[in-house]
């Protein structure tokens, strides 16, 4: 009896120092030369551009305390949830990480996220971003986010080995999808996967591909601000065409990611993959050449069209710290915060004065592109829509995934945009 | 089960008198915590989500008013919610029948006072001790459904057994689909299923059998009249557990064909999809949907329960 006193009394005692120990952690956050940074940026090439970050945030503002809010875990999906509750609930970070663009819709309208025009026009921002960028970057005529780098979804790779095999000459270029078309049929009669793709949300990057190669940039950008019939027979002719694509893909597609389809390609199993350009990393780390190795451009019909997604940062409404917050910012656009995260993580400056003479030979050429080409926004990466009509459209290209029925696939994307219109 | 439990043993009487006359004061003062801590957090909760199915709050933010029943009327006359209730009918089934007529067979054998009897029985149950998550993710790689050249997991397997024919999409096919996940489902949970056979076996006396072989029962009326009442009780629980379980299946289809894949969308899924997008109404009537299903399930058991109980 006296024994499981002594215990129970022991563990009683273990129990309240954590609870002392969990409390002195929390009564620490409070202090206002912390910046609590909200991202899902924890592994890989992401942590690797994050801690780029953190190492230039330091330098710039050593008065401040950089606090990693990182949530990982379900592709940022988690980290959202999380982030919800947090902002509902009064108790915003000091920033956090969004997609740029119509994915900022939500937040925007519960008023949980500042306006930054006068913060851009005071830091001087608005000079060196891109213009067409920043007209992407708009909503209801004001930009709610920062842009810490720039990833390409319409791009096409390609094994130049396993195109000579079918008779392809590597870096061919096509003015349309027929065209490509076309040659994929020739590579699946020498019996390899022509076109090689993964789960759900890498179909949605094919199908924006499509739809943008087959509408161009004025009809694609017509699709999210009511100008373009979803209806109409130009997307009924994208959509045959993407049917037809899919069909040229390897059966397995449910199972896969994105790097599995790009190892594909890597292995010499696929010919071609669609996938933004963080899929060279995927080259690099296993030391592929550029050029020789592996081919990256356009997918067909949409050279000259830069299909563009943003990392980028807010300012929540209320936040802990916003003096910590708008130093953040300033990192974020900063040419130091602008290079050293980009060349961690694969990804370009969205900024066009950072200087980017010691980046790889594939990003050189997206800089060259992200210069000079008109700029649109991706759909599968958020820029385009907000997260009710993407979640709408991935799921009827999922389903269009398994019954292959055209008509039907065109009659949800038609109701996706009538629910999600924006007025 | 309770109801095999013998009913002669008497209970002892209350003492009268206890200590100043207030003798529900302790017990109700033990009760009160759980009492206040399963009414907030389960009742009331339940509640809130009632009600929050019952708002217009399709965005992240604040509900836009009272609605009524419209999310319901929303939510039958959508083809895929339709869809998904007729996959997760189709998984229960699948699972039910699976779980049990392995379950039995399992412990029918080892019943039989078989060699190795404990090896197998440890062999059986151990994949319940594996999560569903820890066991979705080898299965997504056994149920591949690549064919041919390219083949993995269970369809490579066949192809090399020259059973080609056997090779099949798995999870993918679209109106099939859901019943590959029942695989991973029954070979986790039948073990369990029969280890409840087993303890319903080892429960009936060894007496009856030997009375009902006095009078010249075969061994099939043995089992047809002797031993099936007896486990009945057993099925009962065994179709309860794993039917509820089954009802909520979540973790087994994210971890093998992730959340967005048509052919596997099941009520629970398409809840976790409306949360994470901010469809919070919508969300919470997939919710209340759910309850109510698995609520038809249990209720009736729990009411019977309640009756034998106060029969004694």
């Amino acid at each position: 009896m006296n024994a499981t006193r002594k215990a129970l009394a022991a563990g009683l005692a273990a129990l309240s120092l954590l609870a002392v120990s969990a409390c002195g952690s929390d009564s620490e956050s409070g202090s206002t030369d912390e910046v609590e940074v909200f991202t899902w940026w924890a592994e890989g090439s992401e942590k690797a551009g994050l801690d780029a970050l953190v190492k230039v945030f330091d330098e710039q503002h050593p008065d401040l305390k950089f606090v990693n809010g990182a949530v990982a875990g379900g592709a940022g999906s988690d980290a959202k949830n999380v982030l919800q509750s947090r902002l509902q609930n009064g108790e915003p970070p000091a920033t956090f990480q969004a997609h740029a663009g119509a994915e900022l819709t939500d937040y925007i309208n519960a008023g949980q996220i500042e306006d930054l025009t006068d913060l851009y026009k005071e830091k001087g921002w608005d000079k060196q971003f891109p213009e067409g960028l920043l007209d992407r970057l708009k909503q209801d005529g004001g930009i709610y986010s920062v842009p810490s780098n720039i990833h390409r979804a319409n791009m096409l790779w390609a094994n130049p080995a396993v195109l000579k095999k079918a008779g392809i000459e590597a870096n061919k270029s096509y003015d349309s999808m027929d065209a490509w078309i076309a040659d994929l049929e020739k590579i699946k009669a020498k019996g390899i996967i022509p076109l090689s793709v993964a789960t759900d949300w890498t179909q949605v990057n094919l199908l924006e591909t499509v739809l943008l190669a087959d509408l161009g940039a004025e009809g694609y950008n017509g699709l999210w601000d009511g100008s373009t019939d979803w209806g109409g027979s130009e997307v009924k002719t994208a959509l045959e065409h993407y049917s037809k694509l899919l069909s040229l893909t390897n059966t397995d597609r449910q199972g896969l990611d994105w790097p599995d389809a790009t190892q594909l390609v890597i292995d010499g199993d696929a010919a071609f993959n669609v996938m933004g350009d963080w899929a060279e990393a995927a080259f690099q780390e296993q030391k592929k050449t550029f050029g020789t190795d592996y081919t990256a451009v356009p997918v067909p019909g949409t050279d000259g069209v830069f299909d563009f997604l943003a990392d980028s940062f807010t300012k929540p409404v209320d936040g802990p710290n916003p003096k910590g917050t708008e130093a953040w910012l300033d990192t974020i656009a900063s040419d130091e915060g602008q290079v050293a995260f980009n060349k961690a993580k694969g990804s370009i400056p969205a900024s066009t004065t950072a200087d980017t003479s010691s980046f790889g030979e594939y990003q050189q050429t997206a800089i060259k592109s992200w210069g000079e080409d008109e700029i649109v926004s991706s759909l599968a990466h958020g820029a385009a829509t907000s997260v009710n009509w993407l979640t709408d459209i991935t799921s009827a290209v999922a389903k269009f995934g398994s019954n292959n029925d055209v008509a039907e696939f065109q009659k949800g994307l038609v109701e996706a945009a009538e629910d999600n219109k924006p007025e | 089960m309770s109801s095999t439990v013998p009913s002669a043993v008497k209970r002892p009487r209350r003492p009268k008198g206890r200590i100043g006359g207030h003798g529900w004061v302790a017990p109700v003062l033990l009760i009160l915590p759980t009492v206040i801590v399963i009414g907030v957090f389960v009742y009331g909760l339940i509640g809130s989500n009632i009600n929050t199915s019952l708002q217009d709050r399709h965005h992240i933010g604040p509900s836009q008013g009272f609605v009524g029943l419209d999310n319901y009327r929303d939510l039958f006359t959508d083809d895929d919610f339709l869809y998904s209730l007729r996959n997760l009918l189709l998984y229960t089934a699948t699972f039910l029948l699976g779980t049990l007529c392995l379950g039995f067979l399992w412990a029918w054998l080892l019943e039989r006072k078989s060699r190795g009897e404990s090896l197998f029985r440890a062999i059986y149950l151990f994949p319940m001790a594996v999560s569903f998550v820890a066991s979705g993710v080898v299965w997504r790689w056994l149920l591949n459904n690549a064919e041919g050249d390219r083949a993995s997991g269970l369809n490579r397997l066949f192809g090399s057994l020259h059973l080609d024919f056997l090779q099949n999409p798995w999870w993918t096919n679209e109106h099939w689909g859901i019943l590959a996940i029942a695989v991973p489902a029954i070979w986790q949970l039948s073990g369990y299923v029969m280890a409840l056979f087993l303890a319903g076996f080892r429960g009936i006396p060894e007496e009856l059998r030997e009375a009902a072989r006095m009078d010249g029962a075969s061994e099939w009326q043995l089992y047809r009249h002797v031993i099936f009442p007896q486990l009945s009780p057993v099925a009962l629980s065994a179709i309860i557990i794993i039917g509820h379980m089954s009802l909520k299946v979540f973790d087994l289809i994210m971890a093998i064909a992730g959340q967005t894949n048509y052919t596997t969308q099941v009520p629970a899924i398409q809840m976790w999809v409306e949360f994470t997008r901010g469809d919070y109404a919508k969300s919470a009537a997939i919710g209340t949907i759910l309850l109510l299903i698995v609520a038809i399930l249990i209720v009736p058991y729990l009411v019977s329960t309640y009756r034998q109980e106060r029969r004694r």
